[in-house]
């Protein structure tokens, strides 16, 4: 009953907060957060599953219950974690609390309101992250969109009903994509309950059969893309990432945290799980090039677009972009090191990229601009923020000792060496290429924003931020380090949920 | 179970109890009719909805009406007609009906209590709760109505108070020119109906739908298929008018606009729902699919599957271009109608009863979902805010919670989860794909989609927009805002508990089809 405790007090402490005058709001929010992000951290202490959990894996944490049975088939609540699910779920519940204590000074009208919203985003992330049955993962999934779409509606920047509408309608249409074709492939398969093991199970033993005059093979290959579609719009690569800039730059810091930090991962978490756990590799196979053009193709207009930017938030906006392409690669590469590294790079990617909203926000809480045009000389002014934003950037850049580094090098080193991609190297090598664009424009915003004479043309006075502003961002720093440092930390878990689809997807062979 | 030991006349307990309560109101009217606590009249109403729903509830779980179980506390059939007559009797008091007198309780209940503070400081209080009680009376009889004759009785007995209740607001002209044409177009559509029962008593001889079956299969009735089939259309037509469906839904805008905003729910929720009923049993007992097929040369389905395609298509796209909160709402719920027409849509294939399920379930949430969004206007027409989407804006900064139930009646509508709408679309969506329906599934996913477009427009407003104007502190009326929580409340816990729900109307649609 772990899982449904970290739910419960998160969706218990969104109420009792929304209910909350606006006063403690804050205060209160942080302390309920503290209580999941103890529990996980408890839980990944006392992790004891092993393997991948759709493939016959041992789970930890495991409940199933009955639900729905409806004609033949039965829905069932059905939580469990594996090596997988379970960093995700750290990250989610320790980036809301520091995401919570991060919007202290920025958050100044409805407090109640907006920080019951953050604690119920956080629930349903940590049950997109646990949910084994497809309609409870399915509810979810979609229950994020609704609080985030307020928190960018509400708390948001000038253009904020325009970003919120289209977050809202693109992510909701894709979902809606995914749903049916979804439904169709289970229509077609023999299995009688949404469990994902099952299905699992159904489509690499025999796959679907016929279903409304569709062949089988057929069926799972539509399946397959109309799926890739739906989750290629919540990861967002190109060409569906043009909703991620607007609702990043118009979000308020903590919603672009948790955006950045753990929503974009349900998008890559869910391709992981379904497109490429599902499907039997004759499915996949032709698909391969495309979805790796498309992930190359990501990662260097990503950040030939972050290039062009001149507002800090967006540069970090687009650079989401690039990063989300390397995990694509990483996972279109079927080794242990590209899919166990792009899963290793959801993680890092969440904590820099926490990291440099939560940098950026507290640098525009002091000085009421974004545009790295009009800042100059920011070290002299706010040497302890920008000493972050700066390790920051070098983590994003893959420095070495920094998870930014690990993570690439293993997408990178198992990219290198797959067999099922083919031309492997050539698309690895223009890959890479990207790091150095990433260092171009994060070492040339800093230069300009950073370093030199102080010269901001604003009638602000910049002060120094307050010790609540930068305490979570040292948290995170943190943990970049240390995963930097020693990659195993969640590496090994990984790679035992990896192996078994390796295994399955190369017929018994790592 | 006690309930084993009743004489078969309290099967229509839930009926009778609503019809014993509006005698009730008007006892207590003539009693002291100036003097009358408000209280005590919305009280007596509210009480005696809740009672009805409590012995609806409970027989139904003590499986009253359940098909097969023995000494009598199966189905319960009333009013045989004697030797003349060997089928099922004039009511029938099974889990179908059971079903439907629960929606028409349940909602009932929930405008008695908001009706407390919205009919604050209007005359003819008693008149109103009395008239709205005997409305529920009518259709909770609908349910149990097993004859062309009860049918059209219960029908008029619903609608007749109905017309009053609309233009009840006697200064109000819109609510009396929408009452006007809602009874204008009522008659017109009753005659209608009633056109269309001579025509099959013409055909077939009998007015019972199990022996207008018996009558269909028994093949002396072919010579009349022509007639036959004029008079089935012409009862879907009745039902369309009943259920505000595309042809006959031009009365509902204006009806429900003019209206007072909780009787607008109460219309658009159970009157609805009752509606469905009849149309529900009369196709499945009365005109069996494949029998009735081969006298009339048509499969009535396929008016069904245009009926649903067209009633949701145009109820959606005319909600979307509304200004005005009400005639939105008033769209949606045409739309909702397509919806739940698919339940008789997809009745051919082998899953019948999986899709006429899904749409009780459909009925049973939306009772839920759409008398709470009403019932929000009712409150803003009792701050008095105004009727437009722009003076909804900013709501939320003063109403917080009455505006979180908001949106969560507007997301489930648009059957997102994590609400109960979400829940019954998909059992209509999978209801659909199992019957075959493509462009019918097609076309509800659809719509779904463009739906969210106006619903989010309001949760919009009231949450993400400024207010225009500068509003004065808005009041906490206890009963609307008790009606409208407990609504709200009922939307969320669907989701979880909805096994119960789902066993109980696939099981009532199995036993009737």
């Amino acid at each position: 009953m772990m899982i449904e405790a970290l739910i419960g007090v998160a969706l218990l402490g969104a109420l009792v907060t929304f209910l909350a005058p606006n006063r403690i709001a804050g205060k209160l929010a942080f302390a309920i957060s503290l209580v999941p992000a103890a529990l996980s951290l408890w839980m990944f202490t006392a992790f004891d599953g092993s393997g991948n959990a759709l493939l016959d894996g041992e789970l930890a944490f495991e409940s199933q219950m009955e639900w729905i049975q409806l004609a033949d088939y039965s829905i069932s609540w059905f939580v469990g974690l594996d090596g997988i699910s379970l960093p995700l779920v750290v990250l989610t519940t320790v980036l809301t609390s520091l995401a919570i204590m991060s919007s202290w000074t920025p958050i100044d009208e409805r407090e109640s309101q907006f920080y019951g919203l953050v604690l119920f985003i956080e629930a349903n992330l940590i049950g997109v992250f646990t949910a084994l049955d497809f309609f409870v993962w399915f509810i979810f999934w979609e229950a994020v969109l609704i609080p985030m779409y307020l928190l960018i509606g509400i708390w948001g920047g000038p253009r904020r009903k325009y970003a919120a509408i289209k977050f809202f309608v693109y992510t909701n249409v894709a979902s809606l994509v995914m749903f049916g074709a979804f439904i169709a492939l289970v229509f077609g398969l023999d299995v009688s309950s949404f469990a994902l093991p099952e299905i699992t199970d159904a489509m690499l033993n025999g796959g679907p059969d016929a279903f409304l005059g569709v062949g089988g093979t057929t069926l799972a290959s539509v399946v397959f893309v109309a799926m890739f579609l739906g989750f290629a719009v919540k990861v967002p690569i190109v060409p569906f990432h043009t909703w991620l800039p607007d609702a990043h730059v118009e979000a308020p810091t903590p919603a672009s945290v948790l955006l950045a930090g753990v929503l974009l991962k349900m998008g890559t978490y869910a391709l992981l799980r379904f497109n490429f756990t599902m499907f039997p590799t004759e499915i996949i196979e032709p698909f391969v090039i495309p979805i790796a053009a498309i992930a190359v193709i990501s990662v260097i207009y990503g950040a030939m677009l972050a290039l062009a930017q001149t507002d800090l938030k967006r540069i970090v906006a687009y650079s989401s972009v690039s990063s989300m392409g390397y995990v694509i690669l990483g996972l279109i590469a079927f080794t242990q090191f590209g899919v166990g590294g792009a899963t290793f790079q959801m993680v890092s990617h969440g904590l820099i990229s926490g990291l440099m909203f939560m940098a950026v926000g507290v640098i525009y809480n002091a000085t009421h601009t974004r545009m790295v045009t009009d800042m100059s000389g920011m070290a002299d002014r706010m040497p302890v923020a920008v000493g972050i934003l700066i390790a920051g950037a070098f983590g994003y850049m893959g420095l070495p000792l920094m998870s930014g580094f690990a993570a690439e090098y293993f997408i990178f080193f198992g990219a290198f060496g797959s067999d099922l991609l083919a031309y492997a190297p050539i698309f690895t090598a223009l890959a890479m290429f990207g790091i150095v664009i990433v260092a171009g424009y994060l070492l040339f915003a800093l230069q300009r924003a950073v370093f030199g004479p102080y010269h901001l043309e604003t009638d602000y006075e910049v002060s120094r931020a307050p010790l609540h502003d930068v305490a979570p961002m040292f948290v995170l720093l943190g943990l970049i380090i240390a995963l930097g440092v020693a990659p195993d930390l969640i590496f090994e878990m990984i790679t035992d949920a990896v192996n078994p689809l390796l295994e399955s997807a190369n017929g018994g062979e790592l | 179970m006690a309930v084993l030991d009743l004489p078969a006349w309290a099967g229509l307990a839930p009926a009778l109890i609503l019809a014993g309560t509006a005698i009730l109101l008007f006892l207590l009217d003539s009693i002291s009719s100036r003097s009358m606590n408000r209280a005590v009249l919305a009280g007596t109403a509210t009480a005696g909805a809740i009672a009805s729903l409590g012995v609806a509830v409970w027989f139904t779980v003590a499986g009253v009406g359940a098909p097969g179980m023995e000494n009598g506390h199966g189905v319960i059939t009333l009013f045989d007609g004697g030797e003349a007559f060997v089928g099922d009797g004039l009511f029938v008091v099974d889990q179908l009906a059971l079903f439907f007198m629960i929606i028409v309780a349940v909602v009932t209940a929930l405008v008695a209590v908001a009706s407390y503070d919205y009919m604050d400081g209007h005359a003819h209080q008693a008149e109103y709760y009395s008239l709205l009680v005997l409305a529920a009376t009518g259709m909770s009889l609908m349910a149990a109505a097993n004859s062309l004759v009860t049918i059209f009785i219960a029908l008029e007995l619903a609608s007749l108070p109905s017309y009053a209740l609309v233009s009840i607001l006697k200064d109000n002209r819109g609510s009396v020119e929408g009452g006007l044409k809602y009874f204008l177009i009522g008659a017109v559509s009753s005659a209608i109906f009633l056109y269309g029962i001579s025509l099959v008593y013409g055909a077939t001889g009998v007015m019972q739908l199990d022996l207008i079956a018996d009558e269909l299969a028994s093949g002396e009735v072919d010579p009349y298929g022509g007639l036959l089939g004029l008079g089935i259309l012409m009862l879907i037509g009745g039902f369309a008018f009943k259920t505000a469906s595309v042809p006959f839904h031009f009365w509902a805008p204006e009806a429900y606009e003019g209206a007072p905003a909780p009787i607008s729910a109460f219309l658009s929720s159970a009157s609805k729902a009752a509606g469905f009923v009849i149309a529900f049993r009369v196709f499945t007992t009365a005109f069996p699919v494949d029998v009735t097929g081969s006298v009339i040369g048509v499969d009535w389905t396929l008016a069904f599957i245009v009926l649903a395609i067209v009633t949701m298509t145009v109820g959606n796209f005319a909600a979307a271009t509304q200004s005005n909160v009400k005639r939105m709402l008033a769209y949606s719920s045409i739309g909702h109608a397509g919806y739940a027409l698919i339940g008789l849509a997809g009745l051919t294939a082998d899953g019948g009863e999986l899709v006429m399920g899904a749409a009780m379930m459909h009925l049973l949430v939306y009772g839920f979902m759409n008398t709470g969004a009403f019932l929000f206007v009712a409150l803003a027409e009792y701050w008095g805010v105004g009727r437009t989407f722009e003076d909804y804006n900013g709501l939320a900064r003063q109403a917080p919670i009455a505006c979180v139930a908001l949106a969560v009646f507007m997301f489930s509508l648009a059957g997102i989860p994590p609400f109960g709408g979400f829940w019954s679309k998909y059992f209509l969506f999978t209801g659909a794909l199992e019957a075959g329906l493509l462009v019918v599934a097609a076309a509800l996913v659809v719509n779904s989609a463009l739906s969210l477009y106006y619903y989010s427009r309001l949760v919009k407003a009231v949450w993400i927009e400024d207010p225009v104007v500068d509003r004065d502190a808005l009041g906490q009326p206890t009963g609307l805002y008790a009606a409208i929580v407990f609504a709200a409340v009922m939307t969320v816990l669907l989701l979880p508990g909805f096994g119960p729900v789902v066993d109980v109307a696939i099981d009532a649609a199995a036993a009737i089809i």
